[in-house]
Parts: C-alpha cells; structure tokens; sequence
C-alpha cells in the first residue's frame, strides 16, 4: 500500500512544521500496511529535509507557475507525479482546498480531518473531527483509494530511521482560474495552527490597548497569539486569531486562555489541546474544569509577574 | 445576475453534543438547528450584492423535510427563494454531486458555501463541487466583490492573505470577513411573512451514495481535575511548565 504525502513549504520554500507530520503519519501507514512513502513538495528548498521522518522517495518540483498556489494544478500534478493507495494532506487552508480536486483526479473517497492513525488500513477505518471538536466520528471507507487530510498538530512528528531518494522534477503547469495577485504574509509570527503554545486572551483583558502584555508573553514561549469570539466581534483583535467553533480549531501542546470565562463555543476549539492553563480572576469561571492548570488571580497582576519569572528562568538557563 | 447560496442546517454553537444508539448516532433530542455560522456570511453578503448591485439570491440545502423550517428562515432573513434537494446528507461528495446536478441543470454566476459547517466539518463540499463543475475555486473566502462577469477576493492563508483574481462563474467557500458579525441579519416580522410567500421548492435527488461510512462516535476524553496554583507562587508555575508540559 503505497502512500503519497503533499509536502507543505512556505513562501522561503521550508517545508512547514505539517510536512514533517504527514510524513511521519505515512510512514505509520506504511509500517501497518508495507509500501513506499512519497512525499512531493512544490519549490521546497532542501527537499532531504523530510528523510528523517519516513519517506522512502522525496520528489521536489519546479516550474514558474508553481511557486503559486492553484488547487486545480496542484491536484493534477500530484496526481501525476505520484500514484498510491492513500494520499495525506496537511488540514491548512491549501491543503484542505486542493484535497477534493485530488480526489476526483484520482478516482478516490475523500477523508478530511483526520485526528489520529487509522486503526485498519484495509478498507480504511480513521478518527476525524466532529462538531468542530465536541466530538469525534470513527470513519471506514470502502475504496481502494483514499485521500486524507491531517488535522495539523493532531499526531505530531515522529523520527525514523530511513534513506530517501530526491528526485528534483521540472513539471510543466497550465494557466490557473484563480489568479494570485499578491501575499501578504506576518512576518515572523508563528502560524496558530501549527503553534507549539498559544497564548490566548477575552473580554477580560478590558481592551485591545492592552494586549502588549499578551504578545510579550507570546514571544518568551515562541507561541502564537489567539483570542475569544467576543473579542474578534468587537474589532480588538484580527477574525484570524478567533479560536472557537466558529473560528479555528487547534490542537497545541499548550493552550494559555487569559480573560476567557469558557464559553461551550470556545472550548470546542480547544479541546484537542494537550494542556491548557487558566488564568481568570473568577474562580467560577468554566474553563477552570476544562483545565490541567489554573491561576485564579488578577491577571493585570498575574501576566506580567509571569513574564518577570520567565525572564528570569530564561536568563538563569541560558 | 443569479447566486446560489448553499445552506446547511446544524445543532446551535451552545448544544452540548451528544451520542445515543450505543454511541453510533448524533442525539438531536433538545437540539436547536439554525443556519451553519459559515453560511451565514455568504447569505448576508449575497443580500448586501442585490441591494448594491441587483442579483437573485437563490437558497439551497440538501436535506429531508424536517430542514423546511430552516430554509424559511433563510428566505425571512432576505433571499429570494429556496430549493430543498430532497436528500439525507451522507457526506461530502454525495451532496455535492446532488447540488452539481442542480447548478448544472441552472444558470447560477455564482456559488457561495460556508468554509465548513460546524457539525461534520467536511469542508470539501465545496471544493468538490468546483471541481465537478470545473469552475474556479475560492476556499477560506474573506472578501469578495464581482463586476462584470470578473470576481477579486481575498482568501485567508496559514499565516496571512492572497488577493485573488478570477472570471465567474466560481465556486466560493466564504466566512467572517465576507460580512462582519455584525453585518449579520435578524428575520423581523415583515420578513416572516414574506418569507410564506417566496418559492420554496423541493427536487427530487440523484441518488449518489455515499462513499464514507461512519462506525461510532465519541467524545473528547474528560480532563481530570484542574491544578490550581497559587497566583503568589508562580515559580511553582514555571517548575510545573518544565517539567510537566515541557514548553520551557
């Protein structure tokens, strides 16, 4: 059962911190069920970057129309560079765009937002998303071939012990429909989706002026910054920094929620997080019992006395 | 100019979900439907077009007829009719080939789905309906304007934003940023009653079956209880964060 990876870099062609999870995540595959592990990038930089977590066969690829992204083209040339049994895609924005016309291309059943290594390869039995993390659905799929998007940060990245070929390809691309003008892209933030940590701020904080103390935080935990519902609504911060079931989902090995009282809504977001800390001046607060740690206290008080304790820890461990 | 607004009814954010028949169903005892959040955008931004622009706004769902309360409501909040596709959704690529067969069988410029709906969080139905129909393709959508038959949008990315160009028809899958939250419409009254008037009409469906089957759910695993920590200790806090959680 050979398995295809769509390897995602960003604009300094560095593969993202997903393309090291989906190729791990077929390498698993390939562990349960035998067959090789191709992973194919567009304009990756150091394609070897990714034999260390699993792939027998690294195709890179090139071309002008190709450092922009199309999901029409994308699809067609993964199609037809790399053919297998299963094909993972990273959940990000490209992935989760590209991954239906992929699926018709190659005659295959389509499961988005897997959470975990399937438990059968054959039919296909995996855990995915549902009700944007108030619960999980266990899918089995009857085809022979599938293609899977990983929710990102679900499984994490595993190391192997492995030999890859590299393969650098020059494909010819046809005009895409849609046009991309122009990127603009954060210079230097850690992506929410993919972020370690994120530190992540409600209505408690009073105001978007005070948000200064949020970002430091942020930067000494090298975490992305987020907030709650409300606070997108009321303009304070960006509609892409909204964790919540009707913003983004994520699953961070850290989760730090200040002046958020934990609404049902928000916490469906952040249910796949592996730990979460609460600091909340309201000891009845619910998110305190979805919580592994929790800072009752005023957080004008509490945020900046942990940022002093982590200049410290930081200096002292340097 | 005619657009298509995809609609998906789904349990109200604030239901506490969950499972019943030995955990191998959704329990929608004392749960509320209303419109997918995502769609939402795009209904109230395809409203804000005719009234700027002039357009017909034509909803669809695919669903049996216990959704028809949900699509009257879409018709009181401002479009112009509606269509139920007359089908259980299974999953994504089946109601998708109901509603290609549908657009192809119409003379729709535009398409507008929500980028997900937040009870299967598929997100490929449209995306799979662009593809079926070989139109353009706009997924994450959070700006749009169109004239003359030429679209530009604005799509979010993992870290940023695309400015995007392309001709209509297409297929958009919208959500906050399309229209504010504040943009977003209350039916009143008058809509209410109008919304009896307006076309609702049902379609017999296709017939595609569905290609994933599901076995069970389940729910996130409990955590168990919170450690507090003193806020005049939090070097306990920073021990805790090294040791435990490992970010430090």
């Amino acid at each position: 059962m050979n398995t295809v990876v769509f390897a995602e870099t960003n604009d300094e062609g560095k593969f993202r911190k997903n393309a090291a999870e989906s190729v791990s995540y077929a390498k698993r595959i390939a562990e349960m069920a035998g067959g090789r592990v191709t992973a194919v990038s567009f304009g990756a930089s150091d394609p070897g970057d990714l034999s260390r977590y699993g792939a027998d066969q690294i195709t890179n690829l090139s071309g002008e129309a190709g450092t922009r992204f199309s999901p029409e083209l994308w699809a067609q040339v993964l199609s037809e560079v790399a053919q297998g049994e299963i094909y993972i895609l990273p959940h990000s924005n490209d992935g989760a765009a590209m991954a239906p016309f992929l699926a018709l291309k190659c005659d295959a059943a389509l499961v988005t937002q897997a959470i975990d290594y399937p438990t059968a390869v054959s039919p296909l039995r995996v855990k995915r998303q549902a009700f944007s993390g108030k619960g999980m659905m266990e899918v089995a799929v009857q085809r022979e071939r599938v293609v899977l998007t990983l929710v990102q940060n679900s499984v994490g990245q595993t190391e192997w012990d492995c030999q890859s070929g590299v393969t650098e390809k020059s494909v010819h691309w046809g005009s895409p429909k849609v046009v991309v003008k122009s990127r603009a892209l954060a210079k230097g933030k850690v992506d929410l989706k993919e972020a370690d940590v994120v530190v992540s701020a409600g209505r408690g904080l009073k105001g978007p002026e005070n948000w200064g103390m949020i970002e430091t935080l942020a930067e000494l935990l090298n975490a992305a910054v987020a907030c709650s519902k409300p606070v997108s609504d009321l303009g304070w911060r960006p509609h892409s920094e909204h964790v919540g079931q009707t913003g983004k989902t994520i699953a961070p090995n850290l989760y730090i929620a200040i002046g958020i009282s934990g609404a049902i809504q928000h916490l469906a977001g952040v249910s796949g997080s592996k730990n979460i800390l609460v600091i909340n001046s309201d000891p009845d607060a619910p998110f305190f019992q979805a919580a592994d740690y929790g800072v009752v206290g005023d957080l004008f008080k509490v945020v900046p006395q942990l940022i002093a304790k982590l200049k410290a820890y930081r200096t002292q461990n340097a | 100019m005619n657009v298509l607004v995809c609609i998906s009814e789904v349990p109200d954010t604030t239901s506490k979900i969950e499972f019943t028949d030995g955990n191998r169903a959704f329990d929608t005892i004392g749960i509320s439907f209303v419109i997918n959040p995502y769609d939402e955008f795009g209904l109230t931004w395809a409203i804000g077009l005719r009234e700027r622009q002039g357009a017909k706004v034509t909803a669809v769902t695919v669903g049996k007829e216990l959704v028809e309360p949900t699509l009257r409501k879409v018709l009181a909040i401002g479009a112009d009719d509606a269509i139920r596709i007359d089908a259980e959704p299974k999953d994504s690529y089946q109601v998708a080939s109901e509603l290609a067969a549908l657009i192809e069988a119409g003379e729709y410029d535009l398409v507008i789905t929500g980028r997900e709906s937040i009870d299967y969080n598929g997100s490929a139905v449209p995306g799979f309906l662009a593809a079926m129909l070989d139109w353009p393709f706009v997924n994450a959508c959070v700006q749009l304007e169109v004239e003359d038959g030429e679209a530009r949008a604005q799509r979010e990315i993992d870290g940023g934003r695309e400015t995007l160009s392309f001709p209509l028809p297409a297929v958009i899958a919208g959500q906050k940023g399309l229209v504010e939250e504040r943009d977003l419409k209350i039916p009143n009254m008058r809509g209410i009653v109008m919304a009896r008037k307006k076309p609702l009409t049902t379609k017999e469906s296709i017939g595609t079956p569905a290609e994933i089957q599901s076995q069970g759910f389940e729910k996130p695993a409990p955590k168990s209880a919170v450690t507090l920590i003193d806020s005049d200790n939090l070097d306990e806090l920073i021990k805790r964060l090294h040791e435990a959680v490992k970010v430090i």
